[in-house]
């Protein structure tokens, strides 16, 4: 599905009208530049990079064994974040297996997001029988446990280094929850006037949703995407971490906490071989989510006055104590809002 | 009433579907990962009859048609049979599981009830609150709730079972400990063991009931009522309880949302602690290639879910007299 945002006007306006020239108003979207969503997009930025560049710069085969020594090494000048058990070097791990965590993440997140608006925008504007069918699949998808599913499905499969089939399979269980909110928000869409107006003209349906309700969709969209990614990555970890995909050529973070769990590292006191890939993947998560907290905030603009300090707020006028009753909004000197004003 | 007459064939079917996807996924796989699957299982039970009878459970050799196959497995599934763990030949996997459900049930019901007392009390907190020192509350709790369950499982072991010594890591009780039943020190000896990965789970799932409860709050804490309340001089602690108990029933709504994940999380937070529930028996099948059980567990999951979802669905009903008003 092609969704084209700078759709030309339809050919038939175009003819009726000597020279009918649209000026198209760029109207500037820009997410809140908070603190929160400032250091998620620089957290990500860096872990992109990461899985770009870290296998290339790693500077040991993650797989190698290096030394014959059955005892994990301490982080040192040679192997920054020490070794594992059999002397592989945890930072190339590290390096190494950025790639397949997000690649796969980032695959579950962008299939499991076109499923999610095939379903729910088809869902809330057909509405009728259909919107019963695709509401009824969505909520059976919501309940049903998602782990054990996958689980099974790869107990059934084991060893896979397939970074597409593994991403698709985990798209499949995290697709419903943004087709449920993508379906509430369409069928309050579908009321408004401008959609109204769209059907009286005579509008295929096709292109009423693609021109006028997808575009206003668009924030609900990229939230659930990257709440999407948040799961995948969570998920992936796991699976990766229960040792039903291939883990060893096929590094991932999540393999390596497998590794580490089965030497019992957490007891035995080999933290530099466990929290590198534990945080990375706490970081990871969390730069999403705090992406997503702009998104909220873009979307709902109660949450961003509450996301302003005191300081903040009384800089721009505010009471420093919030009352209810009143959301205290915070906008730009007055004249620089617009330059013609 | 109207409301759960609505409900309960929707968990009918999904109950349903959920045992239909059980049958196929062996069915659907490539041949050639079924039979690797087969061969560790025949190695494992050592009987050559109870590999044909497993080869058959998935589909292999097998004359009968799919659909008689189909009618067969829910005619097992009728009878309280799942089928023969092959990793601990011949035990049936409903008693490998029934040993081990009371430790999920106990350990993963009570650290979920905490959750979601304590998330919803904190969540209502920082949105009254709006503005000051506990909003930084929220980059925090989204930390540990986008850290995987297991890894803060391993940091629990490490800091306090390991450095501190303060509980031990690892089993349910004590190996050596021979009391059963409800002495005391038995009981004792339990919730000992309980408490690490019980805080693992409450740290690691609360987060979502606060943000959940503090974004709901901030929007009914602008509805006219709130207000009149605050301007009737109304005491502060009353207000807020008139605010919170209508922001809380998304809280409800969104359970079933939030079972799966805590459930699945909760399973992987046993697998490090080696607790003996049934997030261990599935590590444990999955390790061992044991595919009856592996399906046995993930039957028993859903049904659970499915039923934490149910009665979410009753608790929404007392709570919200508008659904009960319809009926």
């Amino acid at each position: 599905m092609a969704i084209s945002l700078n759709e030309p006007a339809g050919p038939g306006l175009a003819a009726a009208g000597p020279a009918v020239t649209r000026p198209r108003r760029r109207r500037r979207v820009t997410l809140p530049r908070s603190p929160k969503v400032l250091v998620g997009l620089g957290l990500l930025a860096l872990f992109v990079l990461i899985a770009i560049v870290g296998p290339l710069v790693a500077p040991y085969n993650p797989s190698a064994d290096l030394a014959a020594s059955g005892v994990p090494q301490a982080p040192s000048a040679a192997h920054l974040l020490g070794t594992t058990q059999t002397q592989q070097d945890v930072l190339s791990q590290i390096l190494a297996g950025g790639r397949s965590t997000l690649l796969v993440s980032f695959l579950a997140g962008a299939v499991a997001t076109v499923i999610s608006v095939l379903v729910g925008v088809s869902a809330g504007y057909l509405g009728g029988l259909t919107d019963d069918l695709l509401s009824m699949l969505a909520n059976i998808f919501l309940v049903m446990p998602a782990l054990p599913l996958l689980i099974v499905i790869f107990g059934f499969l084991p060893g896979s280094s397939n970074d597409l089939l593994i991403g698709a399979i985990i798209a499949l269980t995290g697709w419903a929850w943004g087709a449920r909110v993508l379906r509430a928000q369409t069928l309050s869409l579908r009321g408004r006037d401008y959609v109204e107006s769209a059907r009286l003209i005579g509008e295929r349906p096709a292109r009423i949703i693609a021109a006028e309700i997808v575009p206003n969709l668009l924030p609900i969209i990229a939230s659930s995407f990257l709440f999407t990614v948040l799961y995948g990555v969570g998920t992936y970890t796991a699976i990766a971490y229960l040792g039903l995909v291939n883990i060893d050529p096929h590094w991932s973070w999540g393999g390596m906490l497998f590794w580490a769990q089965s030497v019992n590292a957490q007891v035995s006191g080999y933290w530099w071989w466990y929290i590198p890939p534990g945080l990375a993947v706490a970081l990871l998560g969390t730069s999403l989510a705090l992406i997503n907290f702009g998104i909220d905030e873009f979307i709902n603009p109660r949450l961003r006055a509450a996301g302003l300090s005191r300081r903040q707020a009384r800089r721009a006028g505010a009471p420093a104590r919030f009352r209810l009753g009143l959301t205290p909004v915070v906008r730009p000197p007055a004249g620089s809002r617009d330059g013609a004003a | 009433m109207r409301m759960l007459a609505r409900k309960l064939p929707f968990y009918l079917v999904t109950f349903v579907i959920a045992i239909t996807i059980d049958f196929f996924i062996p069915r659907l796989m490539p041949g050639n990962a079924l039979d690797a699957l087969l061969a560790k299982a025949g190695s494992q039970m050592g009987s050559p009859q109870a590999l044909h009878a497993l080869e058959r459970l998935y589909g292999v050799h097998n004359p009968a048609s799919l659909p008689q196959q189909y009618l067969h497995f829910w005619a097992q599934l009728a009878h309280g049979n799942l089928g023969i763990s092959t990793s601990s030949y011949p035990t049936p996997v409903t008693s490998v599981i029934a040993t081990a459900l009371p430790w999920t049930l106990g350990l993963v019901g009570i650290a979920t009830v905490i959750s979601f007392v304590l998330g919803t009390l904190l969540g209502t907190l920082v949105a009254w609150r709006r503005g000051s020192w506990l909003d930084n509350l929220l980059p925090v709790t989204t930390f540990f709730q986008a850290a995987p369950y297991f890894f803060l499982a391993f940091l629990a072991i490490e800091v306090f079972a390991v450095v501190l010594g303060w509980f031990p890591y690892g089993l349910g009780q004590n190996q050596l400990d021979y009391a059963t039943g409800f002495a005391p020190a038995h009981v004792a000896d339990i919730l000992d063991h309980a408490v690490l990965p019980a805080v693992t789970i409450v740290v690691a799932s609360a987060a979502g009931w606060i943000v959940g409860m503090r974004n709901q709050m901030l929007t009914t804490m602008d509805e006219d009522y709130v207000l009149l309340a605050q301007a009737k001089g109304l005491p502060k602690r009353r207000v807020i309880w008139y605010a919170a108990r209508n922001a809380i029933l998304p809280s409800v709504s969104g359970l079933s949302l939030a079972i799966g994940f805590v459930i699945s999380g909760s399973l992987l937070t046993e697998i490090v602690f080696a607790y003996p529930g049934i997030g261990f028996v599935l590590y444990q099948a999955v390790v061992n290639h044991d595919a009856p059980l592996m399906q046995g567990i993930f039957l028993i999951i859903t049904l659970a879910v499915l039923a934490a979802n149910l009665i979410a669905d009753f608790v929404y009903l007392i709570l919200d007299p508008r659904t009960r008003q319809e009926a």
